[in-house]
């Protein structure tokens, strides 16, 4: 689970160009969205893409999302259920 | 009708032309075919959350207008006007690789959002909660002369009173090797080593954001007005001459009341031809200036040529490393600026001292 969460803020940085943010900035039970790391609805896409290329789990609910991407403990707990890859 | 002024200038450019005064800091590159562009300290300019989406073109537009805005004391537009020729093709290129090498699937929306070409007439929209009129024109190597065509009969029929004007390209890996392939850049293998010289085909390439805020009144910090556009898609060599001649009468003016003009030379043998006789003939008393060895070559490179002749027009200097000839007017009042792109796409520009 250390490994996935360590990933998980890897991708983030990565993904959606968090210039100005290190790993070890991110803690695992900061708020994603809002007045934590500060993502928007355009982030969330892209987190929902990466959930399905990289992990093989399809989001049909959007509103499943809002629980899923609160926190880096929140995803990576979502991710080690339902990951088919 | 009303006349229309430069009353702020922006520059981004392949050379440091955003913090400095007229090309005082320049550096002639001769061992890339590929020009690109010094950047500012974006941070000053744009806040890290909205730059993060942003390819080098969007950021350099963005800073670009502030600087012009700035320059001309504005912080309200009536209207926004961009020219460029690809528009945000770094992001296309992003864009179309995720398709392929996702095999169509997982496509995310930043890159293609940020595809666009009116994504920098649209963030600097953005950025000043400004609702006006907002239009880009893609329309080759005269993007840049109809934006600023559009914006001189609004300010001329005092539709607007101040209006952000810019010309924009990016230069990007995938198409930069495409025109390499298609000889409209040079080849990796033929240095630089001066554009008067080539004589091979291709351009030496670049990239750029030049802006300007235009106005139908003088102020204490304009450069120049902006007497006439003109564009002719076709035109031969041999109709060079006569061209500008109907251009400059339509204006009451003759070949010798240009002080200076400035030729959009970019060392492409096949091209360069077309600056030949105005420039062995024509103009053979005017001083001549030449620019592409600073700023490259891209569809709306020529602003960059407009950014030239406004600081002559201003300073009343010409620095060496622009000169062609050394012809030297104690005054510069009229300034012609004419550029082609690929023996197309034929402008002329007449600025005029104020």
């Amino acid at each position: 689970m250390e490994a996935l969460k360590l990933e998980l803020k890897e991708k983030i940085i990565t993904l959606l160009n968090l210039e100005d943010v290190n790993v070890d900035e991110i803690q695992d039970t900061d708020a994603l969205f809002g007045d934590g790391l500060g993502l928007d609805s355009i982030d969330a896409l892209e987190l929902i893409v990466m959930l399905d290329k990289d992990y093989g789990i399809k989001l049909l609910d959007p509103k499943e999302g809002k629980a899923i991407f609160q926190s880096i403990n929140s995803m990576a707990s979502y991710i080690t259920e339902h990951r088919t890859k | 009708m009303k006349k229309v002024y430069i009353n702020g200038l922006g520059n981004i450019s392949c050379q440091k032309t955003f913090d400095s005064v007229f090309l005082e800091e320049v550096v002639v590159e001769t061992d890339e075919n590929v020009l690109t562009a010094k950047e500012p300290v974006y941070k000053d300019y744009i806040l890290p959350g909205a730059s993060r989406r942003m390819a080098k073109g969007v950021k350099n537009g963005i800073v670009a207008s502030a600087i012009a805005m700035k320059e001309a004391n504005v912080s309200t537009l009536d209207a926004i006007i961009t020219g460029t020729g690809l528009g945000c093709i770094e992001d296309s290129e992003k864009f179309l690789k995720s398709i392929i090498d996702n095999k169509e699937e997982f496509l995310t929306p930043t890159s293609f959002i940020q595809s666009t070409h009116n994504t920098v007439g649209g963030q600097i929209a953005l950025g000043l909660q400004c609702k006006a009129y907002n239009f880009t024109y893609v329309n080759g190597g005269i993007s840049f002369e109809s934006a600023l065509l559009d914006a001189k009969m609004q300010l001329e029929t005092e539709e607007s009173e101040t209006i952000l004007v810019g010309g924009i390209d990016e230069s990007a890996d995938f198409t930069t090797n495409f025109f390499k392939i298609a000889k409209v850049i040079k080849s990796d293998n033929e240095k630089n080593s001066s554009i008067l010289d080539q004589k091979t085909k291709g351009h030496i390439a670049g990239e750029g954001a030049t802006f300007f805020i235009l106005e139908n009144k003088k102020t204490a910090n304009t450069y120049a007005e902006i007497a006439s556009i003109s564009f002719v898609n076709r035109l031969d060599p041999n109709q060079i001459e006569s061209q500008i001649e109907s251009f400059l009468a339509e204006n009451l003016l003759a070949v010798k009341d240009i002080d200076a003009v400035i030729l959009g030379i970019n060392g492409d043998v096949d091209f360069d031809k077309y600056y030949e006789a105005i420039s062995n003939n024509l103009f053979k008393n005017t001083a001549q200036i030449y620019y592409k060895h600073l700023s490259g070559d891209y569809h709306t490179a020529s602003s960059f040529g407009v950014w030239v002749g406004s600081k002559i027009l201003k300073l009343q200097e010409i620095p060496e490393i622009i000169r062609l000839n050394s012809v030297v007017k104690s005054n510069y009042k009229n300034v012609l600026i004419y550029n082609q792109y690929l023996g197309k796409d034929h402008s002329f520009l007449l600025l005029k001292q104020c």
